[in-house]
């Protein structure tokens, strides 16, 4: 299992701020693409830049996932 | 290396943070500081508009780790003896102080230059977002701006 955390605009407008998949595709980079393919706003959400941490360190498209991982999507920061 | 990293809802005192960050040690000639406030009007695209309050959100324990790399990055480039940096997160009133970054050297062009790269880091790789209050109530997320991944860039190329 695997827990993805969702920040700012992008969790406005998924809706969602937080949810544990039992079961998750090998990298980041494909559970991107399947989030991605849930539809509806998710689609359009994940079509802008968005940027990704796997256990809270900033991390690219072919980083594995294993159990226990905690994946965060945001968009760019802007603090500051 | 002393290092004070703080992400917190409370405002924070310069000259008080000034004082804890070169107390003790004699070997300090140069403390640069940056302060952010809240500012009360803002450039999004073609509307330029006063904002009521600003809200920070941030992504509790990725952004420490995130400012402790951040300050070590400064560290391995310049001989540092202490870096503070304090971000404010919550909801924000205009002309409050957001953010402080202070950093302490022998000479000043560590000091400069650590304190602006700390900084310009920051705008870039910190998760924090922000969220304007317009005074008609409404509300929008702030977006990134390319001028800030400019500035970030530089340090890399260098």
């Amino acid at each position: 299992m695997i827990r993805v955390l969702y920040f700012a605009r992008l969790r406005d407008r998924l809706g969602v701020a937080e949810e544990q998949l039992e079961t998750f595709p090998p990298t980041l980079g494909a559970l991107r693409e399947q989030l991605a393919a849930r539809g509806g706003d998710w689609g359009e959400a994940f079509s802008d830049r968005v940027l990704m941490a796997v256990n809270q360190e900033m991390a690219g498209p072919e980083t594995p996932l294993a159990d226990g991982d905690e994946v965060g999507f945001f968009p760019p920061v802007t603090g500051g | 290396m002393k290092t004070r990293i703080a992400v917190q809802t409370e405002p924070f005192d310069l000259a008080e943070e000034t004082a804890r960050l070169s107390a003790g040690d004699v070997t300090i000639g140069a403390v640069a500081s940056f302060l952010g406030l809240v500012r009360g009007h803002n450039r999004v695209g073609e509307d330029d508009a006063d904002i009521a309050t600003l809200t920070l959100e941030h992504y509790p324990g990725m952004t420490e780790k995130a400012l402790h790399r951040i300050v070590d990055a400064a560290a391995e480039r310049w001989p540092l003896q202490a870096v503070t940096v304090i971000h404010r997160v919550g909801e924000l009133r205009l002309g409050e102080p957001i953010v402080l970054v202070l950093t302490a050297s022998a000479h000043r062009q560590a000091a400069f230059d650590a304190c602006q790269f700390i900084m310009d880091i920051l705008k870039t790789e910190a998760p924090f977002w922000k969220k304007e209050r317009l005074p008609d109530g409404g509300e929008r997320w702030v977006d990134a701006r390319e001028s800030d991944s400019e500035a970030a860039a530089r340090w890399l190329r260098d």
